[in-house]
């Protein structure tokens, strides 16, 4: 039963890890990946990581691969030729690279001389690998990569916040296209991301006998503190 | 199963992705291709925790899945700011970093 096992489903992760190169679309790329995750988190289940394996299926085959998909919809998945520009050239050498790391790495840890690797492992508890025995691991033996690792998350998530945030605001075409029938319903001056960055279509300042009086100086301060001096700063903001 | 056949899967899924960063250009397939690298080595990782029934090997695996998540996130980051300034989504094209 473990051998069917574990032949159908490393047949399956290495096929998928052969279609996300071979495909042409980076779609049907992202889909590959997909698959081979889930037959990957299978050998995981045999090699008893259960929580591991949950992980995988959960964090990498729902999350991160929704977020592939995200971008590979917003760029346009348009189909790629397959291959280097250079010619055949540099797919040969690939393949050669390719193969001789193969034979390194079966070198590496098949030859290793290791004596449980023609076995099937260590006698373990049943509880091995379950999600009780890692997470009293990561909360004691293990805290300190836990928090670096949750620090490490918080970062790149700032990072990827300004990598990929919208420079200068909306342009003019793209702001005069957006219309919401809270334009109409809304009064003037009551907070919305126009009004704050003040960009090529900011509302004019309320006149001073409209509502009151006290609260045009104090949105304005706001909005200049935002700005900061906004003619002189921001050209060499964009340039860099 | 042995614990070498595991072994071969990984250093196989390995090859196939390195073999994959160096052939295409898109970004996007490169990025994927650096997952299946990571996933090789949490195989090989698990498989060797099997070995000496001992955990280590599996909370090293969570971190390399924590590790990767980050190196996607702020790669497609990036892949999606040049796309914002209409830069060609192509690793030969782009030969300088600077902004």
């Amino acid at each position: 039963m473990g051998e069917v096992l574990f032949f159908v489903a490393g047949i399956g992760a290495v096929a998928g890890a052969i279609g996300v190169v071979a495909v042409r679309n980076p779609f049907y790329s992202v889909l590959a990946l997909v698959s081979h995750l889930l037959c990957l988190a299978a050998l995981f289940l045999l090699l008893r990581a259960e929580f591991v394996a949950a992980a995988q299926v959960v964090v990498y085959a729902g999350a991160v691969m929704v977020l592939y998909v995200f971008v590979v919809a917003y760029i346009g998945g348009q189909d790629e030729p397959l291959g280097p520009r250079a010619g055949q050239s540099l797919k040969l050498v690939s393949a050669v690279f390719g193969g001789l790391l193969f034979i390194e790495l079966c070198v590496a840890t098949l030859g290793s001389g290791l004596k449980l690797i023609d076995t099937g492992g260590a006698v373990v508890q049943p509880s091995f690998g379950s999600p009780a025995e890692i997470g009293a691991l990561l909360l004691t033996k293990f805290l300190l990569p836990f928090e670096i690792a949750s620090f490490l998350l918080l970062i790149a998530a700032v990072g990827a916040v300004v990598l990929a945030r919208r420079r200068g605001g909306l342009t003019a075409a793209e702001e005069q296209a957006q219309f919401s029938a809270m334009d109409v319903l809304r009064p003037s001056y009551t907070g919305t991301m126009a009004e704050a960055v003040g960009g090529p279509h900011a509302l004019p300042k309320p006149a001073a006998s409209g509502i009151d009086a006290a609260p045009e100086p104090a949105a304005a301060t706001a909005e200049r503190a935002e700005q900061g001096p906004p003619p002189t700063a921001s050209p060499p903001e964009e340039e860099r | 199963m042995d614990i070498g056949w595991f072994l071969a899967v990984s250093a196989l899924i390995f090859t196939i992705g390195a073999a994959g960063v160096l052939t295409r250009r898109s970004p996007l397939v490169v990025l994927l291709c650096l997952e299946l690298m990571l996933n090789a080595a949490n195989l090989a990782l698990i498989a060797f925790a099997r070995m000496h029934g001992n955990h280590d090997g599996q909370i090293f695996a969570v971190i390399v899945m924590v590790v990767a998540a980050c190196e996607v996130t702020v790669g497609l980051g990036v892949i999606v700011a040049m796309h914002r300034r209409r830069l060609p989504i192509d690793v030969d094209e782009m030969q300088e970093l600077q902004g």
